[in-house]
């Protein structure tokens, strides 16, 4: 395991009069394997960054400790656990050129001059801003800047790399582009990575295995698809993908059916108050006798065999095999487990 | 922690608030010392100020503000402070007004007469004023040893204040809240009355304590204008003078603390103001 | 931007232009004037007195060491005050600003209550060990350091607080101590703040008046400063050599502020 963090806590202190301290860390616990992409995904103030810094060794927790590559790290200051922190808002050392702020890491352990020089240009070369060695970060865009500053912390070949919501500063497109390009770039360099989102798309799409947090706690460790097909519970069904509530569990909309009669077990009868088509979607809002909006979702093949019009009534039934989740169930596993539709 | 800057115009900088861990060995070990030389400096200098005037008890002050050429020179320093400052609210808002939004040949020229007063040695201040406004003067007129000289020194030397914390509120204020304001079909002085002016209150107020702070601590500037006429044109400070040279410290002592405790309110109002400016910022 | 009604723009320029004309411009260019009267010949005179010359040097060491000291407690100070937590350091900020309230003759006071060789609380400690502060020059070079003690912090705050500690968090990351850090990355970064501070301390350390007059005793020759000479040579009817001197203090001031409205541009890149 690369990492081990094992039951840490962290409060905030109050930030007003009469006010409680603010717990962002509740005895979390987990391992991080080698080598591996993995996501810290949540809602803002969730906890994430905080377990991401205190990993790094910027903020200090209250309690628990902290295991780097096997080494006890909970007390070692961050310049002394060997790993790269990657900021949001890039922490590029304004002054620097591009080449003196990859070179810096290796300057402050006074490597041989040439030996320096070989590793900034061979890592210029890997972000591609070879080019852009003697400018100024002012001189560069959001994306570059972000590129030079993964370069900087890659300089000094840490054991881990840690990424702090690296690309919410970049708008949409560059977003997409360099989420791709950290794949990629991971792919070849294998270097442990830890990163901190919000995006579900983007952990979805980059990670090996996703953490969700929530609440200063973990929800849910595991796979893109195990997070997306077996959620643990109604959160982490919301937060990774689109729900709809259907008599009391919370399902995927594309997971309902439209039948015309209650030929089909766990179907819930219900009058259609919207038909909407968006490309090659059709989504019908359903009204229920327990629930206001149930949103089916259904391509356009299904929507003509199911021929439903504003104002008809039609029955909602679970496809066969599709996963749902008990709304309101409890945080960590004390819930019932989510079930299967037409396992009965 | 809020600050504006006072001088050559420079603009107030937005703040975030960063605040990382609590104190390391060596940042204890700065602070120790910091602290060590501004107590030597500051802080036990000014509380032997205060010690001393309660010293005698009640009766030192009591004494002291029996003395009618105290008094005086109190009513004379508070009195001309209090209008100056008032003066300085107008003319400052003005002169930042026009600093900001006007646009004419030699208005860099301007920036730099601004701070001539806060920079000019106090002395040479009033030798400034003498050369215009005393006996061989090119107008003709001479306020020397008269109350008129008082009032010029002091807005000589409190003109800065009101401008420079003014105007960088001035310069960040947003455009699109007066384009609002006038799409609504409100006139210019309307906008400026009910839009403009409640953003510019908190800077003006801020600015105008540390003018009157300014303008009853003088000294410098009215040694050679004023005379120091006793009962006419001696002010506060040169009471204190008067005291301390006459071999009686108490006295001096209670008139600074009154000084002093006003330097305190003015520092106080300042804080919270920039505190609150900085917090709807 | 909604334009101000021409008539009122140039009512407010000439009021502005009148007011700050006829207070500080006409009145500070007479003073150069009055220097000038017979060309060199002030200036002349008024560097050929002892007395002159004596004040001037010492004006110039006292303010030399003043601004160091400043510079030092000052850049210490504001990283303490930014980046740093500890109980009390809301009201070290606010008492930071307190010098710029306070009377100089009160500063004059107030150090010599405590530091005077006769009656003062340390004061006849001090000088039971060879140190002289009030009448010497440890005494003025105090005052001269309470005056202009904010400064220094008051320009170096705010730039720290607005490049924020990503940078130094960044470097410590990269395996940077806290000497490194400090070095290499936060103080390029507050440079220009640092320049002001130390250029306006400087100003404000030639200036000093009040306090310096309490403090020094102003013995012509020995403890006396060029603003105190000022005084004398006017009260001695060597106007002239007043006006010299003043003009040089006023120079050397008008330069400081020059300066940092030369370099103000350059820093906001």
């Amino acid at each position: 395991m690369s990492i081990d963090v094992n039951g840490i806590t962290k409060r905030f202190p109050a930030t007003g009069a009469g006010q409680a301290p603010f717990l962002a860390l509740d005895d979390v616990s987990l391992s991080i394997p080698s080598g591996q992409l993995t996501a810290l995904l949540g809602p803002s103030g969730g906890g994430k960054s905080t377990l991401l810094r205190i990993i790094a060794g910027l903020e200090s927790p209250d309690a628990g400790t902290i295991e780097i590559e096997g080494n006890q790290a909970t007390h070692l200051p961050p310049q002394k656990r060997n790993v790269g922190f990657v900021f949001q808002h890039y922490a590029a050392f304004k002054h620097m050129s591009v080449a003196k702020n990859v070179a810096f890491g290796l300057e402050i352990r006074k490597r041989p001059k040439a030996e320096v020089a070989a590793r900034v240009a061979e890592l210029l070369e890997l972000v591609h801003l070879t080019q852009f060695a003697h400018r100024l970060p002012a001189q560069l865009s959001g994306g570059q800047r972000q590129r030079m500053a993964l370069a900087r912390a890659l300089a000094v070949e840490p054991s881990v790399l840690l990424l702090d919501e690296p690309f919410g500063a970049l708008d949409a497109k560059v977003r997409k582009e360099l989420r791709d390009w950290l794949r990629r770039l991971h792919d070849e360099v294998h270097v442990t990575t830890v990163f901190v989102t919000h995006d579900q798309e983007e952990a979805l799409e980059v990670a090996d295995e996703i953490v969700v947090i929530n609440d200063g706690r973990i929800e849910q460790i595991g796979t893109p698809d195990e997070l997306y097909d077996k959620p643990a519970n109604d959160f982490v069904m919301s937060f990774l993908g689109p729900v709809t509530r259907l008599d009391g569990r919370l399902i995927r909309p594309h997971d309902i059916e439209l039948r015309p009669s209650a030929d089909r077990l766990g179907a819930v009868p219900g009058v259609v108050t919207r038909v909407v088509r968006v490309g090659f979607e059709v989504r019908v809002t359903v009204e229920t006798s327990t629930d206001p909006e149930v949103l089916v979702v259904l391509t356009r093949a299904q929507a003509r065999e199911a021929a439903v019009g504003l104002g008809d009534g039609v029955w909602c039934a679970p496809v066969r095999g599709a996963q749902t989740v008990p709304v309101m169930s409890a945080v960590n596993g004390s819930a019932p487990a989510p079930e299967l539709a037409g396992s009965q | 922690m809020a600050t504006a800057t006072v001088v050559a115009g420079r603009p107030v900088r937005r703040r975030r608030a960063v605040r990382t861990g609590g104190l390391t060995r060596g940042s204890a070990l700065g602070l120790g010392v910091a602290l060590t030389w501004f107590s030597l400096l500051v802080l036990i200098p000014l509380s032997a100020v205060v010690v001393k005037a309660a010293g005698g008890g009640w009766q030192t002050f009591a004494d002291t503000f029996a003395n009618d050429q105290t008094m005086a020179a109190l009513r004379l320093t508070v009195s001309t402070s209090v209008v100056i400052t008032a003066v300085n609210m107008v003319m400052g808002t003005a002169i930042a007004w026009v600093l900001v939004r006007d646009h004419f040949w030699g208005k860099r020229v301007l920036d730099v007469i601004i701070d001539i007063p806060f920079a000019l040695p106090t002395i040479v201040a009033g030798l400034v004023l003498l050369s215009l406004y005393g006996a061989d003067g090119p107008l003709g007129v001479d306020v020397a040893n008269t109350r008129k000289a008082v009032l010029l020194a002091i807005a000589f030397v409190t003109l800065p204040f009101v401008v420079r914390t003014v105007q960088p509120v001035l310069e960040e204020l947003e455009h699109d809240v007066e384009e609002a304001s006038a799409s609504l079909g409100a006139s210019r002085l309307t906008t400026f009355r009910r839009v403009i002016l409640p953003t510019l209150v908190p800077a003006i107020f801020a600015g105008a304590s540390l003018s009157f702070a300014r303008g009853i601590s003088e000294y410098g500037s009215l040694v050679l204008l004023s005379g120091n006429l006793p009962g006419k044109t001696e002010v506060t400070s040169v009471r204190v003078l008067s005291y301390l040279e006459g071999g009686n410290p108490a006295s001096a002592a209670a008139v600074a603390t009154i000084m002093l405790v006003v330097a305190l309110l003015a520092i106080v109002t300042l804080d919270v103001v920039q505190r609150r400016v900085s917090r709807r910022g | 931007m909604v334009e101000t009604p021409t008539a009122v723009r140039w009512l407010l320029r000439v009021v502005v232009v009148g007011y700050l004309f006829m207070l500080i411009a006409w009145p500070t260019s007479l003073v150069v004037q009055r220097t000038f009267e017979h060309g060199l010949e002030g200036l002349r005179v008024a560097l050929s007195d002892p007395d002159v010359t004596h004040a001037l040097w010492l004006t110039a060491q006292v303010s030399v060491i003043a601004v160091i000291i400043n510079l030092v407690f000052g850049v210490g100070v504001s990283l303490l005050l930014v980046r740093s937590r500890f109980v009390g350091r809301r009201l070290l900020s606010a008492l930071i600003d307190l010098p710029l309230a306070v009377s100089p003759v009160v500063v004059g006071l107030a150090l010599v209550l405590v530091y005077n060789g006769r009656f003062g609380w340390f004061g006849p400690f001090l000088e039971q060990h060879g140190i002289q502060v009030v009448f010497a020059m440890p005494g003025m070079v105090m005052a001269t350091c309470f005056v202009a003690l904010p400064l220094v912090v008051r320009e170096v705050v705010p730039v720290l607080e607005e490049i924020g500690d990503d940078q130094e968090q960044a470097a410590r990351c990269l395996g940077a101590n806290s000497m490194q850090t400090f070095w290499r990355i936060t103080l390029p970064g507050i440079k220009w703040a640092v320049v002001y501070g130390v250029v306006l301390s400087l100003a404000r350390s030639l200036g000093e008046f009040g306090a310096v007059k309490v403090v020094a005793g102003n013995v012509t020759g020995e403890t006396q400063l060029a603003t105190l000479v000022v005084q004398q040579k006017y009260q001695n009817f060597e106007q002239e050599t007043a006006y010299s001197v003043s003009f040089i203090l006023a120079a050397a001031a008008v330069l400081c502020i020059v300066i940092v409205s030369l370099l103000r541009p350059k820093e906001n890149r």
